[in-house]
């Protein structure tokens, strides 16, 4: 007998390329069979008028444990993940201590068997301690669980390490994740009128384009996997469709932020639209949302960093840099790329299932047969409003409070057991 | 001054204009803020802006606090809000804040039931400047609409810059800010204005030199290449000032760097009303202050 059996739903599977009503059983944690499902099950979910697509995965969330624990622990983020659609994170290695060796790796690992919401998936610093001196174990923290390396929150500056960095993960069969930024040319938001006007330093679209320039020089010449973080320009976006063109191992991801918000959400000084990297100009955003569309960009990836208050209550100049984005994401997403009609809903899907499976290299993000029994259900005319004050999340700092969005999940279950119901 | 309408800065100049009178009594007093509160905050260095307020506030016959950063509770790491907080708990009508953060003030105005006036902002904005700037201007020149005012120096990091281009602008005042690309930033022209990197190129066609400080951790920064050659460029000397119009202004919010944006003979010079701009500056503060508490009531 199965365990779960979900009903009459509009079935939207990437990878196989089916998008019709259909059920699916699941039984002992894996995807039995789609199709149309007569048999019983333990426990049967209606999903008529709502999409039943492989569980959402986001590359990129910053758990914040270990260290503070007070913004984020693995057992809050995963039930923002939940909450939010995500039966798989990617959890970002800039913890206190940083996430550099296999011990580390391990107590997330342990961490997130304890919470038993979402996957959580550890990526490991590239550099120990994420001070761009010297390689980190990446070997042992791959045999511990680590499925790739990046020292997001600044970007490799040597060329010479991240060329080795390039040779070892080529080596381990992982992706290199980079947040293309290059630190000499530093401010708190993006260069331009709006920051000239405010008085604010500005870092201008070049300082991510300079280092995606010199890494895509070394991808080529080392044929290691590379992941491009949070891009946010234009000229990013066209550089990454050229190293497609080009076929080089490259994939990218973009956040909700990123897809909506321009530097003009900075004109109060509101450190809620303080982020890194920085929010650009409405040209970047279209420039994005189409890199989105036609596959450029691989993955969303919501950046889901937690601050606590007494981090963003300050000047804009000295508050933490940082959006939450778990909880409201699917609707963000939806509003950007769907409502816009740049893209439909399988395509939308497809950037939050199948394209981040590929870009970590797991066998995940599908409903075939035998696959892991993580499935997302969403109410794609579900009308909300984005309420901070209800977030699983600890942390609030999130420029969406009392936005109106439309689709949202419903249900989400992971390794075939209901993880969030709403 | 992004704010105020035009019609609100004459309506402050003016204002301004009736306290200048005060100034020149025997006794330098009038009861409009008495009992009142005005705490001012300053977070960073100052002199003049300082005591102007302090000034101000007092010939308003206000009580007035004054709080500076150093030897302050904020070494012990207490925070702009937490501090402003703890001041207004005690009971203050308006605060003035000098803060090193652009939109410090911005901050503390959405969290406080007091009135925010903006001391200087980071590299965001100096209203009261830009105010005395222009009451000094029209004082000397009679009006500001039509005149063409050339602000030279470090522009990107300069508030004091800010502030006059909105205020000059919305009087109906043509802006051309001059000094180096690596201290210009070209998006300033969205603000109004025009860019010039040559001095030499708009002494001739301009009512008003306004030098702004340079501050010398810009060349640590490699923001120009020496003090010297800046000096050079930049600054305003007996020789150049031969080839501006006759009764061109020449301004400087201070402190001045002499021999640097201004050689001493220029600066106590009969062009320059650098002097002049601080005794306005009581009197646009005193209008400032008294607005702000008339706009409470």
């Amino acid at each position: 007998m199965n365990d779960i059996l979900i009903k009459n739903g509009r079935v939207i599977d990437p990878a196989s390329g089916r998008d019709e009503v259909a059920d699916v059983a699941i039984a002992r944690g894996k995807i039995v069979r789609v199709g149309k499902i007569k048999a019983a099950a333990r426990q049967t979910i209606d999903a008529k008028g709502c999409i039943v697509c492989p569980g959402l995965i986001d590359v990129h969330v910053h758990c914040r444990e270990p260290g503070h624990e007070e913004e984020e622990t693995i057992a809050t983020a995963s039930a923002a993940a939940v909450a939010g659609g995500f039966t798989t994170i990617v959890a970002m290695p800039n913890t206190h201590p940083p996430m550099d060796n296999e011990t580390a790796v391990l107590y997330v690992l342990q961490r997130a068997a304890e919470a038993g919401l979402a996957r959580v998936l550890p990526v490991g610093c590239i550099t120990k301690g994420r001070e761009g001196k010297e390689l980190a174990e990446m070997g042992s923290m791959v045999d511990a669980g680590a499925v790739a390396f990046s020292d997001d929150g600044d970007g490799v500056a040597s060329s010479e390490l991240m060329h080795r960095a390039l040779q070892y993960a080529a080596m381990l069969g992982v992706p290199l994740m980079q947040h293309c930024q290059d630190g000499a040319l530093a401010g708190v938001m993006n260069s331009g009128e709006v920051a000239v006007r405010l008085g604010l330093g500005g870092i201008p679209t070049s300082a991510e384009q300079i280092m995606l320039r010199r890494d895509l020089e070394l991808v080529e010449r080392v044929g290691a996997r590379y992941h491009v973080q949070h891009v946010t320009s234009a000229g990013s976006v066209e550089l990454v469709r050229d190293a497609k063109v080009r076929r080089l191992p490259v994939t990218a991801e973009a956040t909700p932020h990123h897809l909506l918000l321009t530097d003009v959400g900075c004109s109060s000084y509101d450190p809620n639209y303080k982020v890194n990297p920085t929010l650009r100009s409405a040209a970047d955003v279209e420039a994005l949302r189409a890199g989105v569309a036609d596959g450029t960009i691989d993955c969303l990836a919501t950046d889901h960093a937690p601050h606590a208050q007494e981090e963003k209550e300050l000047e804009f100049g000295l508050a933490a840099f940082g959006i939450v984005g778990l909880e409201c994401a699917v609707g963000l997403y939806a509003k950007a790329l769907v409502q816009t009609k740049l893209m439909d809903w399988p395509g939308l899907i497809e950037r939050m299932t199948l394209g981040p499976a590929r870009a970590i290299g797991r066998p995940l993000g599908t409903l075939a047969a035998g696959a892991a029994a993580d499935v997302t259900l969403i109410d794609s005319k579900a009308r909300w409003t984005v309420d901070t004050g209800k977030f699983r999340s600890r942390s609030r700092n999130c420029p969406y409070d009392g936005w109106k969005l439309v689709g949202r999940p419903v249900t989400t279950i992971v390794g075939g057991q209901v993880k969030f119901s709403l | 001054m992004d704010e105020l309408s035009a019609q609100e800065i004459v309506h402050l100049l003016d204002t301004a204009e009736s306290f200048k009178e005060v100034s020149t009594r025997s006794i330098k007093k009038v009861p409009a803020l008495r009992g009142k509160v005005v705490a001012l905050l300053f977070f960073e260095d100052s002199t003049r802006t300082r005591m102007s307020f302090e000034l101000a506030a007092s010939r308003l016959s206000a009580d007035v606090l004054l709080f500076s950063s150093h030897g302050s509770s904020v070494t012990k790491g207490e925070t702009t809000l937490d501090t402003a907080r703890n001041i207004e708990a005690m009971g203050v009508d308006i605060f003035v804040i000098r803060h090193s953060q652009s939109g410090a003030p911005h901050m503390l105005a959405r969290r406080l039931a007091a009135s925010v006036v903006n001391a200087g902002d980071g590299q965001h904005e100096h209203p009261t400047q830009a105010l005395l700037d222009i009451f000094t201007i029209r004082q000397r020149l009679g009006n500001v609409e039509g005149l063409k005012v050339a602000i030279v120096g470090d522009i990107a990091h300069s508030r004091v810059a800010r502030s006059n281009i909105l205020g000059l602008r919305k009087l109906g005042a043509h802006v051309v800010v001059v000094g180096p690309p690596t201290l210009v930033p070209s998006a300033i022209r969205a603000m109004g204005c025009q860019i010039s990197h040559s001095l030499d190129d708009v002494l001739g066609e301009v009512d008003v030199v306004n030098m702004l400080r340079i501050q010398f951790e810009r060349f640590s920064s490699n923001q120009f290449p020496s003090v010297r050659e800046y000096s050079r460029l930049y600054g305003m000397n007996s020789q150049r000032l031969k080839r501006c119009k006759k009764n061109v202004l020449i301004m400087h919010p201070g402190p001045i760097n002499r021999g640097v944006e201004l050689t001493s003979d220029v600066a106590d010079g009969p062009n320059s009303c650098i002097l002049q701009q601080v005794t306005n500056g009581l009197a646009i503060r005193m209008a400032v202050l008294y607005l702000v508490s008339q706009g409470r009531q």
